[in-house]
């Protein structure tokens, strides 16, 4: 296998920077909006302790996220800062279903969050970034292994807390089972988005950044089904779009405009 | 973030104690000895950490809650981490305080969830700062600043408090506003250095935060706004300075800084006077003071609203985590 070191090696090879690009925005974005959502549920967890948890995780996904678009920077994409703040809709490679809104309202007026969606979003998505994290180990593009590393260190305890708030709900009351049973119909309809690594899956195979889609989806089923009690009888889909092909929704729209609301007022100011 | 204002309440002084045993407590307290949760306690000094410490812990919660509103809008990557990290602290602070007024509250068979419903209810009280608006950007910089920076001092002030579990808290609690106020330095610092835009926009906000600053400390006396744990608090040993030594320090500290920077104080009669040293200012409109705690400040409703909603939208949650029956 070859292992690329550096950016500049990375950058000699262009189909192979290709791929490694498309791989890093898609970690990048997906980290970064699931980080956004998130951020906007600070005082609104279920309980103080939550509260605390989740904003912990929250901000330490915001870092990975950091992480990724610092190696974009290294690759010549530009600053970190305008990767996150300034590509519109169309260039983000994030998964719509990262994306959807936490619920109805706004996140400072009438914010009517569903704590079922985000359990299951979190859980699901955490599920797969383990995945992803632990093939990203045996990336050729060795900053990135070293990354999937760091990330790896925090990452097992988020995953371990959404794991904990699935298996109390779904052994619980059958109010609780219904609302998560409903929010895992809605995944198995989206969440194959997530599981995609868009139209350059194949090449990121060839140039061994990552294993196969097939084989990061197997791995994701086997571990979902060992927790989840109630797995629906349908294939997965993605019936909001590709993110990993740039198409997206309102909901991002919303994202960017509240995330980007004082980067905007200057670009160029120092903040 | 908070400092401990009066706002009325059942009176307990004249609850009569066991003259034995409040002539050993005071012993104990005079020797600089630590009360523990356990230990006997006087019910006025029960009832005025409950007031101080559930006050102070809910204040953390409802803090988080004029950040929280620039959180997802920080300009930069750095600024979203700084940020996100300071709203998380502020709620670990919080939990922090409730654990220590839980156990407080727990002879008169309450628990965590009373002291949300009276926060739902009006009966407990947050802090005069929390009521406000964060119109920009730079609200979030002045909050981070001012605001942690006043919480410091008056915090500080209590370091050596005679409650254990309070001292205690409060030792952690402090050392991460520090933080806090450094973090909202940094945003402060680039917008005082930054464009004409930034400028004007620090401005207003310190115009803005201004009375609200002077109001933190709470009253010169209970000749002010008709009630004051000063004495009490100062009693038992719980506090050592008074509300105008505190907001005197206060003053001290931050407005050569404010001044440093070109900013300037929405108050013609402020100076210092160098006989007395001490601040001339204009006192701010206690009246507006107590408006404003009792939760009919400008943004009062709203982010009291914020709480009523994740309470009613997270019933089934509570529901699940109960042990079974489960009831509301």
């Amino acid at each position: 296998m070859t292992v690329i070191k550096t950016a500049d090696e990375a950058k000699q090879d262009r189909a192979y920077l290709q791929s490694l690009t498309e791989l890093l925005y898609q970690l990048a974005d997906d980290d970064f909006i699931i980080s956004f959502r998130g951020s906007e549920w600070l005082g609104l967890a279920p309980h103080i302790e939550e509260d605390v948890s989740f904003s912990s995780i929250t901000q330490n996904t915001m870092g990975h996220a950091v992480l990724y678009y610092q190696l974009l920077e290294e690759l010549g994409e530009g600053e970190a800062d305008i990767l996150a703040h300034d590509r519109s809709s169309e260039k983000r490679r994030n998964a719509v279903y990262l994306e959807k809104k936490n619920g109805e309202g706004d996140y400072i007026e009438e914010p009517y969050y569903d704590w079922a969606l985000t359990v299951i979003r979190q859980y699901l998505y955490e599920t797969f970034k383990k995945v992803k994290l632990e093939a990203l180990l045996q990336s050729s593009y060795v900053p990135l292994a070293d990354t999937a590393q760091k990330v790896l260190m925090e990452q097992t305890y988020h995953l371990a807390h959404w794991k904990t708030w699935v298996r109390q709900l779904q052994d619980s009351t059958d109010e609780a089972k219904s609302r998560l049973q409903f929010r895992i119909e809605e995944a198995w309809d989206e969440f194959l988005d997530v599981l995609e690594l868009g139209p350059e899956a194949k090449e990121m195979e060839k140039h061994q950044l990552i294993v196969s889609e097939e084989e990061l989806q197997q791995q994701w089923l086997a571990d979902v089904k060992d927790t989840l009690t109630y797995i629906p009888d349908k294939p997965l889909q993605k019936t909001n779009g590709s993110g990993r092909n740039g198409e997206h929704t309102e909901d991002l729209t919303q994202a960017l405009n509240t995330l980007n609301e004082v980067y905007e007022m200057d670009k160029n100011a120092v903040w | 973030m908070y400092n401990f204002v009066e706002h009325g309440g059942k009176e307990t002084s004249t609850i009569n104690e066991d003259p034995v045993k409040y002539e050993q407590f005071m012993k104990r307290i005079e020797a600089g000895e630590k009360i523990e949760a356990d230990d006997w306690m006087p019910e006025e000094y029960r009832q005025t950490l409950i007031k101080l410490i559930s006050m102070h812990g809910i204040s953390e919660i409802m803090g988080a809650l004029p950040e929280k509103e620039w959180t997802p809008k920080a300009p930069t990557l750095k600024r979203k981490l700084g940020i996100m990290a300071k709203v998380q602290d502020e709620m670990g602070h919080g939990q922090l305080l409730l654990r220590v007024a839980e156990d407080l509250i727990k002879p008169y068979g309450k628990q965590r969830e009373d002291l949300m419903n009276d926060l739902l209810t009006g009966d407990l009280k947050f802090h005069n700062v929390f009521h406000m608006e964060t119109r920009t950007w730079a609200d979030a910089g002045v909050v981070g600043w001012l605001v942690d920076g006043a919480a410091i001092i008056s915090q500080t002030n209590m370091l050596d408090a005679s409650y254990g579990p309070y001292q205690r808290a409060l030792q952690r609690i402090c050392a991460e506003e520090v933080f806090h106020a450094q973090h909202g330095e940094a945003i402060i610092m680039e917008l005082a250095e930054g464009t004409e835009q930034q400028r004007n926009m620090l401005q207003d906000a310190v115009n803005r935060w201004w009375p609200a600053l002077l109001m933190f400390f709470g009253p010169d006396s209970a000749s002010t706004t008709g009630s004051s744990k000063q004495e009490v608090t100062t009693k038992y040993k719980i506090r050592k300075s008074s509300n105008e030594e505190l907001r005197q320090a206060f003053l001290d500290k931050y407005l050569p800084r404010v001044f440093s920077l070109g900013l300037t104080i929405p108050d013609e009669t402020l100076r210092y006077d160098e006989e007395k040293e001490y601040w001339i200012y204009q006192q701010p409109d206690w009246n507006e003071f107590k408006k404003i705690i009792s939760n009919n400040g400008p943004r009062s409703k709203e982010r009291i609203r914020l709480r009523e909603i994740s309470y009613e939208k997270n019933r089934w949650v509570r529901q699940a985590l109960a042990p079974a029956p489960a009831y509301s």
